[in-house]
């Protein structure tokens, strides 16, 4: 299977090419500069693999949460190109793209993942390893604060992503022993959105360029509504 | 050759396509102005999320009604500035990625270019060199055009431009947003000699506008004579009225004196206030009386559309200008930076 997975939702922009069982990324830490970067990797990645948009089966993107004109940038480019490439497009949740990345790296296979929502609030998600070395959510999405958000009910478990770093100490406090690891620092990447995207086109799961949207989970970005 | 131009600065997904050839192919608006009514003004975010559920569609529809398929596009144009830093990526995005996945070159277009070349729609159409006059809800300009890309700015608002004073002052007077068109109806029941405010600006040389003061003459004017009026509904109308004849006077004086200063015969009005009828009626006078000729765009190219940027793009993209993959719209940009063709 050939898919070509972006990711712009945080602080990295990064593209990542999956030929069969081949995986190449192009990654950079360079917020506020995804536009400037993501096409560039996008084409070079094919270039390199000479290769052309019609020779993939699908384009993926991390859908969210994150960022939301990050989101919009992925979104916006792959609704773009898909439309353009007559391609279908499989949306990836950049919360279990970051879970994959931690079991890809750690090996962790019960992971909560959470990136930093601002306003005293975190997007967070429980992830357990499944069938073809595949995280699964546990749980649903979900946007609260971290005296809120919803922990899975037994077992032990890892803590990834940024919003670890300014929230760890109210989480911690609520699992207590049940925290094994916590690892801040790790970000979505476009490789483990491509992985998890594989797995969905198997199943036929895919939307249309036209369908492709973002996910923002905070709806209310108004103070009156 | 044959540009798809995509527009996403503000409030309004514009798409449309213009052919070398044949001219304007087809296009399409949609604007968002229920989304944004509740709260009195553009809110960014809600702006940029509905981009993105919108842009795609209308360039689908908009392709459907060329009847061609999607490989007879030769160059795709979106708006890279200025504008709503959100809703700009949006279109941007969506361009810059579909022209890499067709194969075909791509070019950021300045949203007031496209403004300013959207007469060239229209038969006749303006030839350069011109003196433009730009009056939108984010600007009011006053330029020299010598050829594509060659602007010289004469004059602007050094506060409020046009149309945002008369969206402030349509509010002030209990007008619905979007106020500007409202605040127009409204004046054509009122009497032109009630009430006279000042036109700011116009008593000393130079092309440079102030409209903000205008809205505070209209406040304090509303509520002395909310006091004392026995027809409330009457007196709003002569504010209005009175508030229209100076920003449509203080246009018409700054107009006839860049053209003087220019030398110049030719006047391009261009933005959304550009639509309004005293103004186009006052200023073809003007012009008449200067033995000049006035050019404005079709009603529904004042306001944002897509036309004007494929138009915009066709100019440039066909002299050979493109875009590399990178895109980076920009929310200021002075016009004057542009390159020539
Ligand atoms: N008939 C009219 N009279 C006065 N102002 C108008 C009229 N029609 C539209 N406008 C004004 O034009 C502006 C919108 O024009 P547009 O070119 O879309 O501006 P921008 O792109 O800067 O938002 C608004 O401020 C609106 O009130
Ligand atoms: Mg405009």
């Amino acid at each position: 299977m050939n898919i070509l997975a972006v990711d712009t939702s945080g602080e990295a922009c990064s593209a990542a090419l999956l030929i069969g069982t081949e995986l190449r990324q192009r990654l950079a830490r360079e917020p506020r500069r995804h536009g400037e970067l993501v096409l560039t990797m996008m084409d070079g990645l094919l270039a390199e693999a000479g290769i052309g948009l019609t020779r993939l089966d699908a384009l993926a993107f991390g859908r969210g949460p994150g960022s939301f004109t990050g989101v919009r940038i992925a979104t916006s480019v792959v609704q773009g190109a898909a439309y353009g490439a007559e391609l279908p497009v499989v949306p990836v949740s950049t919360l279990a793209a970051l879970a994959q990345g931690y079991f890809r790296s750690n090996g962790s296979s019960r992971v909560l993942a959470a990136f930093d929502a601002r306003m005293g609030e975190l997007y967070w998600g429980s992830y357990l390893l499944g069938d073809g070395d595949l995280m699964r959510a546990a749980g649903a999405e979900e946007v609260a604060s971290p005296e809120a958000v919803a922990l899975p009910a037994g077992g032990s478990w890892s803590g990834v992503g940024g919003g670890w770093a300014t929230y760890g100490e109210v989480l911690r406090g609520r699992l207590g022993s049940r925290l094994l690891a916590v690892t801040p620092d790790t970000l979505c990447e476009s490789r483990d959105v491509a992985v998890l995207a594989a797995a969905e086109l198997a199943q036929g799961h895919w939307v249309t360029a036209e369908q492709a949207r973002p996910l923002y989970l905070r709806e209310r970005v108004t103070s009156s509504g | 050759m044959r540009v798809l131009g995509i527009e996403t600065s503000c409030d309004e997904t514009g798409v449309g396509v213009f052919d070398g050839d044949r001219g304007l192919l087809a296009h399409a608006v949609y604007s968002q102005v229920e989304i944004h009514a509740e709260y009195g003004g553009v809110v960014p975010e809600l702006a940029s999320r509905d981009h993105v559920r919108k842009t795609l569609p209308l360039i689908r529809q908009v392709l459907r009604e060329v009847g061609l398929p999607k490989e007879s596009i030769d160059g795709v144009a979106f708006t890279a500035g200025p504008g709503l830093i959100g809703a700009l990526l949006v279109g941007a995005a969506v361009g810059r990625a579909l022209a890499w996945a067709w194969g075909v070159p791509a070019i950021g277009i300045h949203h007031m270019e496209g403004h300013l070349l959207a007469p060239m729609l229209e038969t006749p159409a303006p030839t350069f060199p011109f003196v433009a006059l730009l009056v939108s809800g984010g600007h009011t300009q006053l330029l020299e055009a010598a050829a594509i890309g060659r602007y010289r700015l004469l004059g602007e608002s050094l506060d409020d431009a046009a149309g945002e004073a008369f969206d402030k002052t349509a509010k002030i007077l209990g007008l619905p947003y979007p106020g500007g068109p409202a605040l127009a109806r409204l004046a054509e029941h009122g009497d032109p000699q009630r009430y006279r405010f000042p036109r700011p600006m116009t008593d000393r040389p130079g092309l440079d506008f102030s409209f903000s003061g205008l809205k505070t003459f209209t406040l304090n004017t509303l509520q002395r004579e909310t006091a004392r009026t026995h027809d409330p509904a009457r007196t709003r109308a002569d504010i209005a009225r009175a508030f229209e004849e100076a920003v449509v006077d203080t246009l018409v004086i700054k107009c006839r004196r860049a053209l003087r200063q220019c030398a110049n015969r030719r006047l391009v009005v261009a933005g959304g206030v550009g639509a309004n009828r005293r103004l186009r009626a006052r200023l073809d006078a003007m012009a008449a009386q200067e033995d000049a000729e006035v050019f404005y765009p079709r009603p529904e190219f004042c306001t944002d559309n897509g036309a004007m940027i494929a138009y915009a793009g066709w100019q440039r993209l066909r002299a050979g200008q493109a875009e590399p993959l990178a895109f980076k719209p920009r929310s200021r940009w002075p016009m004057e930076e542009l390159p020539p063709v």
